[in-house]
């Protein structure tokens, strides 16, 4: 076992599966010579070469869609695009919605389009309204697209070799905020699949669902209410899209309530659907209505005592938690 | 370009029109920009600044005499690199360190940020964090001036990196095509982030990506503040009287990295040293001197003064309150 932070984590997963498979490649802005915005390609360039890491002007909607085609060609080509943060990547969802997630099904399956875009997503400390948005529930919305978004060192890393092994467009949103984070990552190779969530702690009165940042907020609000006698389980999904539905309603049909934390705003995110899901197939297992903790819904400002206000925190949790449990 | 007095016993500013004080205040202007952008530096590093922070230094002269080119009733856009802008439209350092500072006395009420300075009093519209996302809108509110049988013009300051951008072609070629009265000043400061130009760019000069739209287009020496001057009042006139846009590359460098988080290794130390030898505001004060428009006595004066401009304004935004928390909620639709 060794000690990564997320960045090294990532940085680990691609460079294994570059090692593993010549086709695939990463580009984006800075990821070469600068080793990435957030360092987290760092030391790739001088590895592989200017052919297989590759800086790209600020053109995100030209290098999404050079991805894709070559992506599309079916030759095993398997890009990585790196967004510089997600905010920029909102150039690119007409290649990324229009484009990538309906070459399949358009044409009736003949096209495979294995590519992952990854970045970091959501809001950092300070960076105002444009640099500062969770948009995971925008790209969830799309059929063919998968959304996945990890919240340690060893999910990064099994996630995104899954991501990259994947042979559909993968949105991959990691955190600014946690790329120094630590945790333990095994010395050999592992894989955690698309679409399985992970239990974070075990807990029987109330499941708190979160992903990403989210589930250190919620971590701490469990922390906090163990102290009160409460048990808090601690779900955390890892991927959005396609949801581990089942690990979700097996967790409120034994708590029989639910909480979930997300940065993004609160109309119509995964929040929402995953809390119709519970309703509709748990309905008859819950003891309260399903709480949903969201970032304000409003463009995040700048001034840190309003940023402070508009983000989900563990006591915003705390006190949804005693909303469900009536306390 | 020359800067050294010629044989003529005139300036080189002289068929310029520009009276002792309005060059006094251009002077000012950049300096005040150099003294409040190494204060800001210094405020980040204490923590009182958050988020990122993108300096002016070196590139004063572009904003200075592009902005003294303009009348009070024509726009301004740029990107985040905005505090220099923004004083040399005449909005006041204490709110725009107030601004920095996130406090609700800043020309946004700290609700913006540094990326984020607007005061639309003074016809200054942003202060736009999205490389390439504002030029449209720059030629959307020369498209409004235009309409409206206005002979307002709008400039847009952007960087060379965001012309790589597609909706900046585009909107290239809308403002041509329906000949609306704005001037893009691409600011080449060589880099976008750690990207030197010649590794993002294909092509050799910048200013040649108007070509296509056959739009008026020309590099100028964005390092000194009259010749930036003379070229933008070219390309108003063009702009107020016949309704044509021009694209002009300013040719400069920032002394600094690309944000306060960027250390600046992708370039050498000598780099940077060439550049500041035609330092704009160095030699444009030795101009002044040599002519007589300055002495050296009214030089140290206003070094004193701005001092004191800047220490006000960081005072000012320190003791200022945040912005209320109902304000949160406030101004999300009109
Ligand atoms: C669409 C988009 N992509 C990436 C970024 C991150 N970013 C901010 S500034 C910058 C470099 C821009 O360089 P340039 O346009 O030359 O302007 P300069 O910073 O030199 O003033 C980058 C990559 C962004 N803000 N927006």
């Amino acid at each position: 076992m060794a000690i990564l932070q997320i960045r090294e984590a990532i940085n680990q997963a691609i460079a294994e599966e570059m090692d593993r498979d010549p086709g695939v490649f990463i580009m984006g802005e800075e990821v070469a010579q600068y080793n990435g915005a957030y360092k987290v390609t760092q030391g790739l360039w001088k590895k592989y070469g200017d052919k297989r890491v590759i800086d790209t002007p600020i053109t995100e909607a030209g290098f999404a869609g050079i991805g894709i085609g070559a992506a599309m060609a079916g030759i095993g080509v398997r890009p990585i695009v790196e967004m510089m943060t997600w905010n920029f990547a909102i150039l690119a969802f007409d290649q990324i919605i229009n484009h990538a997630a309906k070459a399949r099904y358009m044409s009736a399956g003949q096209f495979k389009v294995p590519i992952v875009f990854r970045g970091p997503n959501g809001p950092a400390h300070m960076l105002g309204a444009q640099h500062s948005q969770a948009l995971e529930s925008m790209m969830a919305h799309v059929p063919g697209l998968i959304v996945m978004t990890p919240s340690t060192p060893y999910d990064a890393k099994g996630m995104l070799k899954s991501a990259i092994r994947d042979d559909n467009p993968v949105i991959f949103m990691e955190s600014e905020l946690m790329y120094g984070q630590k945790g333990e990552v095994p010395d050999g190779e592992y894989l955690i699949p698309v679409g399985k969530g992970d239990i974070k702690r075990e807990g029987t009165d109330v499941t708190i669902i979160a992903w990403t940042k989210m589930v250190a907020v919620a971590l701490k609000a469990a922390a906090e209410l163990e102290k009160e006698g409460i048990s808090a389980e601690v779900l955390d999904p890892r991927t959005l899209r396609p949801l581990d539905e089942e690990l979700i309603i097996a967790s409120v049909k034994k708590t029989n309530r639910a909480v979930i934390v997300e940065d993004s705003w609160p109309f119509a995110s995964v929040g929402t659907e995953i809390a119709h899901r519970i309703h509709t197939i748990a309905f008859d297992h819950l003891d309260a209505p399903v709480e949903k903790i969201n970032g304000a819904d409003v463009p995040m400002p700048y001034a840190e005592n309003l940023e402070h206000e508009a983000m989900p925190s563990p006591e915003k949790v705390i006190a949804a938690v005693k909303r469900v449990l009536y306390r | 370009m020359k800067k050294e007095k010629t044989t003529t016993d005139q300036p080189r500013w002289a068929d310029l029109g520009l009276s002792d004080q309005k060059l006094i205040s251009m002077y000012r202007d950049m300096l005040l920009i150099r003294r409040f952008e190494e204060r800001s530096a210094q405020e980040y590093g204490k923590g009182k600044i958050g988020g990122f922070c993108h300096l002016y230094i070196g590139q004063e002269a572009t904003g200075v005499g592009a902005i003294a080119a303009l009348r009070d009733d024509d726009f301004i856009y740029t990107a985040y690199r905005d505090h220099g802008q923004a004083l040399a439209r005449g909005m006041s350092a204490k709110e725009c360190m107030a601004e920095l500072f996130g406090k609700v006395t800043g020309v946004s009420k700290g609700i913006g940020g540094s990326m984020h300075f607007y005061d639309l009093s003074k016809g200054f519209m942003g202060g736009w964090g999205i490389v390439g996302g504002h030029p449209p809108l720059a030629a959307g509110t020369a498209f409004a001036t235009k309409y409206q049988g206005r002979d307002s013009v709008t400039i847009c300051f952007m960087g060379e990196a965001s012309t790589n951008q597609g909706v900046v072609h585009e909107t290239l070629n809308m403002a041509e095509l329906w000949r609306l009265p704005v001037i893009f000043i691409t600011e080449n400061n060589g880099y976008g982030m750690g990207t030197a130009i010649s590794r993002a760019m294909a092509g050799e000069n910048l200013y040649d990506k108007a070509a296509g739209y056959l739009m008026n287009r020309g590099a100028v020496n964005g390092m000194d503040v009259i010749d930036m001057y003379r070229e933008m009042k070219k390309a108003i006139h063009l702009a107020r009287t016949e309704f044509r846009p021009t694209f002009l590359e300013a040719r400069t460098y920032r002394y600094r990295g690309h944000s306060m988080s960027d250390p600046g290794q992708y370039r050498t130390k000598e780099e940077i040293e060439e550049y500041k030898k035609k330092d704009p505001i160095e030699t444009f004060a030795k101009e002044l001197l040599q002519w007589g428009v300055l002495t050296e006595a009214a030089l140290e004066r206003m070094e004193e003064e701005i001092k004191t401009e800047v220490q006000e304004a960081v005072e000012f935004a320190d003791a200022s309150p945040q912005p209320p928390l109902e304000m949160l909620h406030q101004n999300v639709y009109a």
